[in-house]
């Protein structure tokens, strides 16, 4: 990095806003995840837009890479930072631009924390539904980088589903306006392209989100069970009976306790192997009751042990509030959590939560599991002291086999925390070579030197090349069910494989 | 060799159809796999192919060396009720597809406009949502993933078959409404819902201003419509505009709806259809955009709804138009020449409405593009993406238009 730039840099921000110092920098060293540390070069804090189109066009003018960073509350080392990149905080972008009440949306700042945004909407009776644990600290711009999702986004869809337009801006300092306010796309949806491509295509600058109008009537129910299998089986009852609860969330014993220890303390039942939380909402009063009646019959026909629907709102949300804090509350466990996200279909939640436990009894690891069970989205979580090595292996160790049992099960890696650095060994176990280099091929339509940040997301070394028709063998069933001569594809003529 | 003796030898004969009345040979390729191969020999050879499904809702009319038909690719391999997921080639027409998700006691919650048999590959590649948009989403919302093969003739998986997914980047999403510009969809990854138990649907006739009114009552009692669409008097049959509303979901909901509408609407003023009479109106209404030669749609804010169907009425006419004015989308269907359509989409593009071209014959949509007016940047964004996925230009597909 050249000695000036940094100078450079501070002409445009401030020199408050320019970190070079290395006790500075150090703040910058992680995300939510304590498996990965990198160092950045220069921390840069923009404290508008037109601010960061300023360090963005000098970065380019430098060929230097950088990484957007928003709260820094992300969960796969997704915006940390190389040596010889720029780390670009976005925090101080945080103003709400437009609240439309008449057309549900609303225009923010990438730095607009995800819970304030809430409060902005809920007097004029709307809310914005993506609902990630960390609301109360992560920024919108993360949320399109990840495509965030959170507990509510069961019934109302994850953070791509609210998302109308997006003002981003690229790597080279140029400016591209994707969607429009009525959700129509100008051409193909590159706002749904953008969202959850998790930096690596440029840096949203404004965001236009959908806002919906909030619940009149909400029933908050807690199930509690004596076997994590049967609370599995109890989400597969609600999912097929066709209900859509607002949230079901499900937690084992490990995760009840550390709640009931915390601060948070929600009253959830110490001795259940698992409680689930459902919540039903919608317009009507009566419509949301008889739902939750249905709701609770099938928990009970499930074999829940009891189940107790929130008095009043103080009640919910303290039910809520032993959730969303859990996270918080695992931190009792030991010095480091590993949030875990993977995702399987859901009726193959009984048996993939047993097949865990098995996991964590091989390894001698203490897992708890607190997730989005209606999506069938897990997040087992590794307490561990990563001070220590050994322990630090099984649990890299442990965290393979879970994701590959979640693989196994029709699943998938990652539901809402992103691939980041911490998924891009599982990627190749998903995707082909050829669809690893589909992915590779378009993030250089964006971004041609991959200088936003860099190195993450998709395994470099495991695409195959997209520059010219590779040699592909494809076996041929002709209409007879028999198999014509198989063909291979060169560059130069189609030859027939003996 | 000639190209149809080439493609006999790769694919066998019988994925040789009979060819249409430009004499294009039609390609049925019977697998994602002979898609791959026959995309990848086109790309090496310099064919130019258009892409097809059934037929029933794109013209058959662009200048090609081949047609590719996805028709024989109409297996289900997979129908979960327990997850409420499906997977389904993109050539299974949708009448059948629902069939067997009825069946199965599960619902794909879309009603594209269109004949019944109309391909799911031609609704996604598209993304041709109806009236149950209003419920329900716009299609890209019931996408699990997608698998499809590049102008090149390679072969591209994306997404999951699971209800969230963030593992790399949504090329699902580019699929969804791309007219297969980024590659043909071979395969598709479905999010269902249950059948709903109670399903009913309610019209009212009157002035398009009032039956506007009463549209912006029912959305203000926060009534959750499965599907609110105001739809003009030429396209509904009848002697003036109409407001219908379909309710779908538990009986508890839909009564509770059912009161709910009644109470926003002033008393009584809805009238019920019985259920087939429901079926042939939505049936109808879905149709209608397949006969006219010209269909496109454009998408506002709710509350510029009025002014824009002001503006279609004064620039081409209103007699065939459906509205679905609380999402602000609407889709238009006539006779229109390039200039008007040139001319209405530049009028929209200062509103910051985009107008999406979704059939028009050749001449038409080769002038006009599916797409065009795009805002700052995005122009070369997208000529890179169809570098990426069609490099040596196989496919063809009007994106912007000449």
């Amino acid at each position: 990095m050249s000695p000036n730039l940094a100078h450079d840099l501070a002409s445009i921000v401030g020199p408050r806003h320019v970190r070079e110092a290395r006790a500075e920098r150090m703040t910058y060293s992680m995300d939510g995840l304590p498996t990965h540390r990198r160092v950045p070069d220069l921390v840069v804090l923009p404290g508008s837009r037109e601010e960061l189109i300023a360090v963005v066009r000098l970065l380019a003018a430098h060929g230097v890479p950088f990484v957007p960073r928003g709260a820094g509350s992300g969960l796969s080392g997704g915006a940390l930072s190389d040596e010889g990149s720029a780390l670009l905080v976005l925090t101080r972008l945080n103003r709400i631009l437009r609240i439309d009440r008449d057309n549900g949306l609303a225009v923010v700042e990438p730095g607009v924390v995800n819970a304030k945004l809430g409060a902005a909407a809920k007097p004029q009776g709307l809310q914005y539904a993506p609902d990630p644990s960390s609301q109360s600290a992560c920024t919108i711009g993360g949320n399109v980088a990840e495509n965030a999702g959170g507990p509510h986004c069961l019934k109302y869809g994850v953070t791509v589903n609210h998302i109308l337009a997006l003002e981003v801006l690229l790597a080279d300092g140029s400016l591209v306006g994707l969607g429009s306010p009525g959700g129509e796309p100008w051409g193909p949806d590159l706002v749904g392209l953008f969202v959850g491509s998790e930096g690596n295509f440029g840096i949203a600058t404004r965001i236009t989100v959908r806002l919906t109008s909030l619940p009149r009537a909400v029933r908050t129910l807690l199930a509690d069970f004596n076997g994590l299998r049967t609370a599995g089986e109890a989400v597969s009852a609600i999912i097929a009976a066709g209900i859509v609860p607002a949230a079901l969330e499900m937690m084992d014993q490990s995760c009840i306790c550390a709640v009931e220890d915390s601060v948070y303390a929600a009253g959830y039942p110490r001795d259940a192997a698992a409680v689930l939380l459902a919540e039903l909402d919608g317009r009507n009063e009566d419509a949301v009751v008889a739902e939750a009646e249905a709701v609770a019959e099938l928990l009970r026909k499930s074999g829940a042990r009891s189940v107790r629907t929130a008095a009043n709102e103080l009640e919910r949300e303290r039910l809520w509030q032993g959730r969303k804090k859990a996270f918080g509350a695992m931190g009792r466990l030991s010095r480091d959590l590993v949030v875990q996200d993977a995702v399987v279909p859901r009726s193959a939640l009984p048996q993939v939560l047993e097949t865990i436990s098995a996991i964590a009894k091989h390894y001698g690891l203490v897992v708890s599991n607190v997730f989005h069970a209606g999506d069938g989205n897990l997040h087992p979580n590794i307490s561990f002291d990563a001070t220590d090595p050994a322990l630090k292996k099984k649990v890299e160790a442990a965290s393979a086999e879970i994701m590959e049992t979640c693989i196994a099960a029709g699943g998938t890696i990652t539901g809402e925390h992103g691939v980041g650095l911490d998924k891009l060994r599982y990627m190749p176990l998903i995707f082909d070579a050829e669809s690893l280099g589909a992915m590779h091929a378009v993030r250089k339509v964006f971004d041609p030197d991959e200088r936003v940040n860099p190195g993450k997301v998709v395994p470099v070394h495991a695409c195959r090349e997209w520059a010219s028709v590779g040699n592909a063998k494809v076996e041929m069933r002709n209409d007879n069910g028999k198999f014509n001569s198989a063909f291979r594809i060169s560059n130069s003529a189609l030859e027939t494989v003996p | 060799m000639t190209i149809l003796e080439r493609v006999t030898a790769l694919l066998g004969e019988g994925a040789v159809l009979e060819a249409g009345t430009d004499r294009v040979p039609r390609i049925a390729p019977g697998s994602p796999d002979a898609v791959a191969l026959l995309l990848g020999t086109a790309h090496q050879e310099g064919w130019r192919v258009r892409i097809e499904g059934a037929g029933t809702w794109l013209q058959s009319d662009a200048p090609a060396d081949l047609a590719l038909t996805t028709r024989r690719l109409d297996r289900i391999p997979a129908i979960e009720p327990p997850d409420l997921t499906a997977t389904a080639e993109a050539g299974i027409g949708l009448d059948q597809l629902r069939q067997q998700l009825a069946d199965r006691g599960a619902w794909l919650a879309i009603d594209p406009p269109g004949l019944a048999g109309r391909t799911l590959g031609s609704v996604v590649s598209t993304a041709t949502a109806g009236p149950l948009r209003h419920g329900f989403g716009p299609i890209k919302d019931h996408l699990l993933g997608v698998t499809f093969v590049t102008g090149d003739g390679r072969m591209v998986q994306s997404g999951g078959r699971v209800m969230k997914n963030v593992a790399g980047y949504d090329l699902t999403r580019l699929q969804a409404g791309g007219f297969g510009a980024f590659g043909v969809i071979v395969l598709v990854h479905l999010r269902l819902r249950t059948l709903p138990r109670a399903d009913v649907t309610y019209l009212l006739e009157g002035a398009r201003e009032d039956l506007t009114q009463v549209g912006e009552d029912i959305a203000a009692a926060g009534l959750t419509p499965a599907a609110l669409e105001l739809v003009s008097p030429a396209l509904a049959r009848r002697e003036r505009w109409v407001l219908s509303v379909r309710l779908a979901g538990s009986p508890v909901q839909v009564a509770a709806d059912e009161a709910g509408l009644d109470a926003a609407s002033g008393g009584g003023r809805f009238a019920p259809l019985r259920a087939e009479e429901a079926h042939a109106f939505w049936m109808r209404l879905a149709e209608g955009f397949a006969v006219r030669p010209v269909t496109f749609r454009i998408g506002g804010v709710p509350s510029a709804s009025d002014e824009l169907l002001d503006l279609l009425q004064h620039q081409l006419g209103d007699e065939w138009i459906s509205a679905s004015p609380a999402a602000g989308a609407i889709r238009w269907t006539g006779d229109a020449s390039i200039d008007r359509l040139q001319r209405l989409r530049r009028t929209l593009a200062g509103l910051e409405v985009p107008l999406t071209l979704e059939r028009a014959p050749w001449p038409v949509r080769g002038a006009v593009g599916h797409f065009g007016a795009y805002r700052e940047g995005v122009g070369p964004l997208v000529a890179g993406l169809r570098r990426t996925f069609d490099p040596g230009g196989a496919l063809v597909v009007a994106t912007e238009g000449s």
